[in-house]
């Protein structure tokens, strides 16, 4: 039977990439998220994991459960590393594979940041990816300095964080680099579409990618994309691109940035056993920080 | 000279290096406490489930439905969260 309908690029350009038997928990949304990767760039690329739950969900040797190359470095370095092998493949004229440093929130807003501004300084040709779970999460869920205000960590205060989120991808736009996007693994369309645009831009790209954890934020595993989604949806995750020296608001956060279209912050928080110890006026300064996001969001467009 | 003799021999020793595999946690179909199961008869096609499986063992083809890799399979639930059309149920493994 002749083919009538042309095949999307999702997911069928996504298989066979990301092998199934990985290390990950069950309902992990690293591999989601590398599913995303292979549809963009099938096995042409180079993925620099410093150490995270990344570097144990491809697995140990002999074995390796991506079909890409995986250079595994120290806690700090990724983007440094990303950053000589970008230089040596240009050396050699090699064009046609794409560095990615793929890095979690503390190998990224904490122990990598120093790296990552340098790369980004020199603006070196790479993606640098941050996937936020929010915590340290291989290591048994502590705080790192993107944990959101009010969530429970094994080294917050019983009642949770008292300070809010580092906020990575603002940071990388005072750096003054091509292109910084924030993503998230609920819209898998949406994150491919910007893995598409950075792949044809020049220089240094940064991609903030919110990826719930099912271990550390204390859920079903059923839920990663739905929490996912309502994070996008209760306007306290904005999904958004910089380029050109301006904001463009992403599909999936144009509603919402008018606030009556929000859906109520509780419902997020309530299926997260991270936030089960949050009083009402916490969740009154969660509003208001989003609030504010939305406000410095507005003034960029 | 030891440094130079260093620089120009060639690799030839087996150097360990990881090659991908599948199932380098072993079967993790194992670690499933519930199997998602497919109503054929419910579902629209529209590639969700593939989509959004961590694993990547759904295969959603136009003329066959969903197919499931229970070798695999870690029984997340997340398929039959994200399915519109309700044609994914998680029942207990016995
Ligand atoms: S239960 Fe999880 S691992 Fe199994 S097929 Fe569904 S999404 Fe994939
Ligand atoms: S998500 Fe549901 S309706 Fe869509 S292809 Fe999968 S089983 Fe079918």
């Amino acid at each position: 039977m002749a083919q009538t309908k042309p095949r999307p690029p999702l997911p069928y350009n996504m298989r066979d990439i990301v092998l199934p038997g990985d290390a990950a928990c069950p309902g992990c949304p690293i591999p989601m998220a590398w599913k995303v990767l292979a549809a963009v760039f099938r096995e042409k690329m180079i993925l620099v994991i410093p150490a995270c739950c990344s570097s144990v969900v491809v697995g140990a040797y002999p074995g390796n459960s991506i079909k890409a190359s995986v250079v595994h470095v120290a806690f700090a370095s990724a983007a440094a590393v990303a950053s000589g092998i970008a230089e040596a493949l240009k050396r050699r004229g090699i064009n046609d594979v794409q560095v990615i440093a793929w890095a979690g929130d503390g190998g990224t807003a904490d122990i990598g940041m120093a790296s990552l501004s340098g790369a980004a300084e020199r603006n070196h040709d790479i993606i640098y990816i941050m996937y936020d779970n929010e915590a340290y999460m291989n290591t048994g869920i502590q705080r790192s300095s993107s944990t959101p205000y009010g969530a429970w960590t094994t080294t917050t205060p019983i009642i949770g964080k008292t300070e809010h989120k580092k906020d990575v991808a603002r940071i990388m736009i005072a750096h003054g680099v091509p292109y910084v996007a924030t993503a998230s693994v609920a819209y898998p369309h949406d994150f491919y579409a910007k893995l598409q645009r950075a792949r044809r831009i020049k220089g240094f790209k940064f991609i903030h990618l919110h990826a719930p954890c099912p271990t550390g934020w204390r859920f079903d595993p059923k839920y990663t994309v739905h929490i996912a989604k309502l994070a996008v949806e209760t306007g306290l995750w904005i999904l958004y691109e910089y380029y050109d020296g301006k904001i463009h608001l992403s599909g999936p956060s144009r509603p919402y940035m008018d606030p009556a279209k929000r859906k109520p912050v509780e419902e997020y928080l309530k299926l997260q056993g991270r936030f089960k110890k949050i009083t009402p006026e916490k969740i009154e300064e969660i509003k208001k920080y989003a609030e504010e996001y939305w406000d410095w969001i507005k003034r960029h467009m | 000279m030891v440094g130079q003799d260093l620089i120009i021999e060639p690799i030839k020793y087996r150097v360990p290096l990881s090659k991908p595999k599948k199932g380098v946690a072993g079967k993790t179909g194992f670690w499933r406490t519930e199997r998602p199961v497919v109503d054929k008869e419910k579902c629209v096609k529209c590639w969700l489930c593939e989509i959004y499986c961590p694993v990547d063992v759904i295969r959603v083809e136009p003329e066959t439905g969903p197919t499931i890799d229970y070798d695999y399979c870690k029984g997340c639930g997340v398929c039959s969260n994200v399915c519109p059309s309700g044609a994914i149920t998680m029942v207990p493994e016995e």
